[in-house]
């Protein structure tokens, strides 16, 4: 098991793994929150479905978190042992033969999603007042008629505010690049690529990313134009 | 061709080191890289200079000696080349070209162009190898190898081990090394043997010698002269995972 923790290759499936989960959950989070296209009644009725089982949602929280801390742990010892590894750089700093832009800025990419998950906590988990910018307690949103919590009214209240909104999109931009790269990344480090399958995972990595770009920046999107209201 | 070069200069694995530039007149577009590099050398030692050491020696692209950063790229960016196969055909005249050694923590200077490359001759230690009795020579024909399987080894042991893929990396990683290595014994049954403690005992080594791990950036393929490719490194992953799994 310590050998997991210590080469270079265990945590690379550490931060396969912990990677795919999180890959699983923004798919299922995605797919949750397109509800809002069906109308309010929908989806609160799933958000209710959530929060009524405190015990499950806590695990899942707790698995989440751990997978986040993993994945940070384990990018954060890489990047200074590849820094480390080379100690002098060339002339010029020129930039590495084939790599891709998503594949150089996995670090950068993954900070700004860092920054931006926890905006998005406070936001509309935590529900902090002060974080959403249109003066109002997104606690105080209920449904009227079930009197459970309002989810639809404080997302469509939470997006309104364009530079909130704004931020959304970059999130979610930075999120794709950095799982244009992952995604076919995770499939390597596992050792799930060959010769037949590679280009497949490669394109497979392509139409996810920019899926869940549209899919999440769908919402947004559409309370700023006015669809959703 | 004339042509400008600006070539890294170090005197000792520790003495600091500069670029300095030097003329290279008359160059014919036929020499090759290493050519053009040994004429401008007699030019420095009938001067009396201290000549720019550089590493080759087959000069035909097999050994995996020659190692020179060419304008930043390692080999100088021809697909499947080599720095010795390299000819001045594809530089023009006036150009200034940027020469630099291999540049990694695990491959220090030790003069000029020149690294040390024995961190790659430890990590074959560590198991790129068979352990066979020798004797008489095996029938060739005694032990069946598919051909999809034959043809697969012989093209991870098409590594020169020349160390252009930890060169050009952005990590200086040797991942590609030791991937091509660990496919071309374990592809084949004398091989299969000993490919779990090979595997485990090679990334150790490899870990130990300080070099990074993979960012899959596909830097190293890109650069080989031998063409190797990125799926041999997911090959590793796969026996070093397996090799876990089994306990060794």
């Amino acid at each position: 098991m310590l050998r997991l923790f210590q080469s270079s290759l265990g945590k690379k499936y550490i931060m396969a793994v912990s990677g795919f989960v999180l890959f699983g959950f923004v798919i299922v989070h995605m797919l949750g929150n397109l509800q809002i296209f069906l109308g309010p009644e929908p989806l609160n009725r799933y958000a209710h479905f959530l929060q009524s089982m405190p015990e499950l949602l806590w695990l899942a929280r707790i698995v989440l978190l751990t997978m986040v801390a993993l994945h940070v742990w384990s990018a954060i010892k890489l990047s200074l042992e590849n820094k480390a590894a080379r100690p002098a750089g060339y002339e010029g700093n020129p930039t590495p033969v084939a790599a891709s832009y998503a594949s150089r800025t996995m670090l950068m990419s993954g900070l700004i999603v860092a920054v931006f998950i926890i905006y998005h906590l406070l936001h509309f988990t935590v529900q902090t007042p002060a974080v959403n910018l249109t003066g109002q307690d997104f606690k105080t949103f209920l449904d009227p008629q079930t009197k459970h919590h309002d989810v639809f009214r404080m997302m469509v209240v939470g997006y309104s505010k364009f530079w909130v909104s704004g931020f959304y999109i970059l999130g979610m931009a930075l999120l794709c690049l950095h799982l244009s790269h992952g995604v076919t990344g995770m499939f390597q480090s596992l050792g799930l690529k060959n010769e037949h399958t590679g280009k497949w995972i490669d394109r497979f990595a392509l139409a996810v990313a920019a899926v869940i770009f549209l899919g999440n920046c769908s919402i947004p999107m559409a309370v700023l134009l006015g669809y959703v209201r | 061709m004339n042509l400008t070069l600006k070539v890294w200069r170090q005197k000792s694995p520790n003495a600091p080191g500069r670029f300095i530039t030097f003329q290279a007149d008359g160059v014919i577009p036929d020499m090759s890289f290493l050519e053009m590099l040994d004429v401008v050398n007699e030019g420095l030692i009938e001067k009396g200079e201290d000549p720019i050491a550089f590493d080759s020696d087959c000069r035909e692209g097999i050994c995996g000696m020659c190692s020179l950063v060419i304008n930043g790229v390692p080999h100088g960016g021809h697909k499947g080349t080599a720095t010795c196969q390299l000819h001045m055909r594809h530089f023009k005249d006036g150009d200034t070209i940027t020469i630099e050694p291999w540049r990694a923590r695990a491959f220090p200077i030790i003069k000029d162009l020149v690294v040390n490359r024995w961190a790659f001759d430890r990590i074959i230690q560590a198991g790129g190898f068979i352990s066979v009795s020798t004797g008489g020579a095996p029938d060739a024909n005694a032990i069946p190898i598919p051909k999809a399987d034959q043809d697969q080894s012989m093209d991870a042991a098409a590594c020169i081990g020349c160390g252009a893929c930890v060169a050009a990396c952005k990590n200086a990683s040797a991942m590609l090394f030791v991937a091509a290595k660990v496919s071309h014994l374990s592809l084949l049954p004398q091989g299969k043997v000993e490919r779990h403690r090979r595997v485990t005992n090679m990334v150790k080594a490899m870990d130990a010698e300080g070099f990074g791990a993979c960012t899959v950036t596909g830097s190293c393929e890109a650069v080989c002269p031998k063409e190797i490719n990125l799926t041999f490194i997911a090959r590793m992953n796969r026996e070093y995972l397996a090799a876990w799994f089994k306990g060794k």
